[in-house]
């Protein structure tokens, strides 16, 4: 029997682990011993349900409901002077927690503070569009819904971004892999030439470390290469004259050689 | 859907028939002055754009699933081709995200450095504006001027790292070399020709020039307010009136210790936002006439020490068993990281830089997320370019100066 | 009376060269290819730079055209992505013949270092490419030698060229 694989993230993985490997963690320190910070986040609190806070690498990090999403940042930018959403995005747990972690960079350019605002959400689920707030959130929420296929309401225009409008799937899920599925691998070929062409092209080669001996088109015949498109059989390579600069493919163990004179 | 093929080629569901009277063209996405891989469908009324859509992606290589699937050292590479006109930046911004994450102390030797190069790089990516700009608009000797001064600091570049575009010169640590013997004398001497050749050559063709200021001079106005809406950085915020710079407001490096001054431009338009781009380039050069005397009195030390991250360097890998096995295990298994996320913004010839990554203390990181300035200047062309004539529309998209590279990702 | 014919026999050659129709159009072809100026990444920008003042690719005969119907020569700088890829045949579909393509960078050769979803491996999936140019990015000197390369390869070819008939037959 096959070993059982879990197919929940198929990201690369570490293949060895110590044991006795303790993660350590990042430092963190209360929201209170930053007196802006904390100004921020008990006008906050005043307004929306914080579900926990803490300051982490120079930025403050707050947890809310994603329902409360639009409501926060409204807050954040009215009375908090958060001015500008510097990024937003989503990281994907649904392998480990069954959700989504979406996040909010925002800047604050007077005080020159920054804060992340974090939420979770299951998939399935859309959350409201800030659009209204930040028009930063335009570009980004097409790319978080391009990308993990979380849908924001009330957007202008919710339609992939970076991938054309026809693909399947969501890449930058745990669950996609690295090298592109069946859809991704013959994209390009099916709509270009129709998928009759797929025998005659043939599928992609994605394993870099392979050298294929009897092709003729690529580069790894050093030596025993032919002109463009020639058939080759195994076995029966015939050895070509190339010409060569001198320096190049210069056998060291026979004859006179000035770069080993020069070594000695 | 419809089956596109090669007959009935595909057009994104978008109506080229119309009722009313616009006109749909489409711009790109191989068009010489669209800076790579943008496509723009424009909306027309007569001559006046009605309604501009931007469409991205064609060079999306997916970098940030790349990211997750290699160790930290691995992935720095990759950050070359990120905003490939300024690579250095694009690796410094990752290196100095996860030397946050790692709690490390870059050596002094190694900041001098990587503030020099950081500074080269900004020269080399303001002159590229100005080149590609100037070409767009119709000027073609600019071109060729700055090209000649950009191949001047390529050489620096390339004597230092021994590559002219994709540097990967600073590593998580510190930076792999020490500046070869007269890199500093030739610096001086690079850095004396570009204020020569910006007083006289580019100001005196440009500045003043009236075809150049009536193709720039309001055209592609963002005001303040939507400036921060849109989330502009860099020299489009600045450009709107707004003093804000990241080496300036949150120094990292070694940017606090030095005296330059931020060019702020209340124009809003695109001939306030060139202006500004020729005084960070002086900026940038008085900065680098500042370090060049403060590499003397550094120790020659230019990785960072600590063990469990970075490896030793090579004598020691050399010589010591500790230090072999260190990096045995570092280069096979690779770093591991505390559990935390990190987000650190860092000034870009272009704006704000900055990595957010999510570690799980695996050698992978968890999610890795490059926020680009470019991606979100791309979006500002939404509203930019609403209601102005189609000449200037090349115009809008140069003094943007978004390279794809980092727009798509 | 100013004697203005010159007597050819006795100054050394004759007004006439001997030559084949495939050597004079070879030598046309080869010494004026135009490229179409498709930067798809960053080897765009050495393409740029090649075409700059230091490297100086005018003096090739190599002018760089925006518009497929004027070149003959695409080279492909940088990487290809899939959304891409229909684009990038259907220039080279409007490229009038003869037609040559230099594959710029290991992107465009094999996919390069994006082992992703997202990239074509190697833009000869789609394209029939001449001359694969190596490096990440390759330096201006390097696109200059692929360009003489291709030269060379031209010269050799038959004038009454239908090399790339077999090729779109194979790919359509």
């Amino acid at each position: 029997m096959r070993k059982y694989v879990p197919k929940g993230n198929v990201q690369k993985q570490s293949y060895y682990t110590d044991r006795f490997h303790v993660v350590p963690s990042t430092p963190r320190t209360k929201v209170e011993t930053d007196d802006v910070f904390a100004t921020h986040l008990k006008t906050l609190e005043a307004k929306i349900t914080v579900k926990s806070s803490r300051i982490e690498l120079n930025c403050m990090v707050v947890e809310i409901n994603h329902e409360d999403n639009f409501k926060a940042l409204e807050v954040l930018k009215e009375e908090c002077g958060y001015a500008m959403l510097s990024e937003m995005s989503a990281v994907d747990y649904l392998a480990k927690d069954k959700n989504f972690e979406v996040f909010y960079q925002m800047l604050n350019l007077k005080e020159v503070k920054r804060m992340r605002l974090v939420m979770r959400i299951e998939q399935g689920l859309a959350l409201e569009s800030v659009v209204p707030l930040y028009n930063s959130a335009n570009f980004a929420e097409r790319e978080m819904f391009d990308m993990f296929g979380i849908v924001s309401n009330n957007h202008p225009f919710m339609k992939r971004i970076l991938m054309p409008d026809d693909w399947e799937g969501n890449p930058l899920l745990k669950t996609y892999p690295l090298h592109g599925d069946e859809f991704a691998s013959w994209y390009e070929v099916d709509k270009i030439f129709g998928k009759d062409a797929r025998d005659v092209i043939g599928p992609e080669s994605r394993d870099e470390g392979k050298i294929e001996r009897y092709d003729s088109k690529r580069f790894s015949r050093v030596g025993y290469e032919v002109p463009f498109g020639t058939e080759v059989t195994p076995g029966e390579e015939v050895k070509t004259e190339i010409e060569y600069s001198k320096t190049f493919l210069v056998d060291y163990t026979k004859g006179e050689s000035k770069t080993i004179e020069e070594r000695k | 859907m419809q089956q596109p093929n090669k007959l009935s080629p595909f057009f994104e569901n978008l109506n080229f028939e119309r009722d009313d009277n616009t006109m749909v063209i489409n711009f790109g996405p191989q068009h010489p002055s669209a800076h790579g891989q943008l496509r723009l469908i424009l909306e027309l009324d007569g001559e006046q754009v009605v309604k501009a859509h931007p469409d991205i992606g064609y060079l999306h290589r997916g970098i940030e699933k790349m990211a997750e699937n290699m160790t930290y050292n691995e992935f720095l590479p990759t950050t070359d081709r990120l905003d490939y006109i300024a690579s250095t930046s694009n690796n410094y911004a990752y290196a100095l995200a996860v030397e946050k994450l790692l709690a490390v102390e870059v050596p002094r030797r190694a900041q001098v450095i990587r503030t020099m190069l950081l500074e080269l790089n900004r020269i080399i990516s303001h002159l590229f504006f100005i080149a590609t700009h100037a070409l767009d608009v119709g000027a073609m000797s600019v071109f060729l001027y700055a090209f000649r001064e950009r191949e001047f600091a390529m050489d620096l570049m390339e004597d230092y790292c021994g590559a002219r575009l994709t540097h990967s010169a600073v590593r998580i640590g510190g930076v792999p070399l020490d500046i070869p013997s007269d890199w500093l004398a030739n610096m001086e001497k690079f850095c004396a020709n570009l204020e020569h050749e910006l007083e006289h050559t580019y100001n005196a063709l440009l500045q003043e020039n009236r075809i150049w200021k009536m193709r720039l001079e309001n055209v592609g106005v963002l005001s303040a307010e939507d400036a921060l809406s849109w989330g502009c950085t860099g020299p489009m915020l600045r450009g709107s009136g707004i003093a804000y710079d990241i080496r300036k407001e949150e120094p990292y490096e070694l940017y606090g210790e030095l005296d330059f001054d931020i060019p702020v431009s209340d124009l809003n338009d695109s001939y306030g936002r060139y202006r500004l781009y020729m005084a960070e380039m002086t900026q940038s050069v008085r900065i680098i006439r500042q370090l060049m005397p403060m590499y003397a009195d550094t120790k020659p030390q230019l990785m960072a020490h600590a063990p469990q991250y970075i490896s030793a360097p090579k004598e020691e890998i050399m010589t010591q068993n500790y230090a072999l096995m260190q990096h045995f295990v570092l280069v096979t298994q690779g770093m591991r990281p505390p559990k935390g996320e990190v987000y650190v913004p860092t000034e870009s010839p272009k704006g704000e830089l900055g990595f957010y990554i999510k570690s799980e203390g695996d050698p992978y990181a968890y999610r890795l997320k490059c926020r680009a300035p470019s991606f979100f200047h791309t979006g500002v062309l939404q509203q930019l370019l609403v209601g102005v004539y189609i000449a200037d529309v090349v115009t809008i998209i140069g003094t943007t100066n978004i390279v794809f590279g980092e727009v798509d990702r | 009376m100013a004697q203005h014919q010159v007597n050819y026999t006795s100054s050394g050659g004759l007004p006439v060269a001997l030559t084949t129709v495939d050597h004079l159009v070879n030598w046309g072809r080869s010494n004026s290819l135009w490229p179409l100026t498709y930067g798809l990444a960053c080897c765009a920008i050495e393409m740029m730079a090649a075409g700059g003042s230091r490297y100086d690719f005018d003096r090739f005969g190599t002018i760089f055209r925006a518009s497929p119907r004027q070149s003959d020569v695409m080279i492909l700088a940088g990487t290809l992505s899939k959304k891409h890829a229909e684009f990038a045949r259907r220039l080279y579909d409007q490229m009038t013949e003869p037609k040559w393509v230099i594959s710029m960078g290991s992107c465009a050769n094999t996919g390069g270092m994006f082992n992703t979803y997202s990239t074509v491996q190697g833009v000869d999936r789609i394209i029939p490419v001449d001359i694969y140019l190596p490096g990440c990015a390759p330096r201006p000197e390097t696109l200059q030698y692929a360009l003489m390369m291709l030269q060379k390869k031209i010269r050799k070819e038959s004038a009454n060229m239908n090399k790339n008939t077999k090729q779109n037959l194979r790919l359509m």
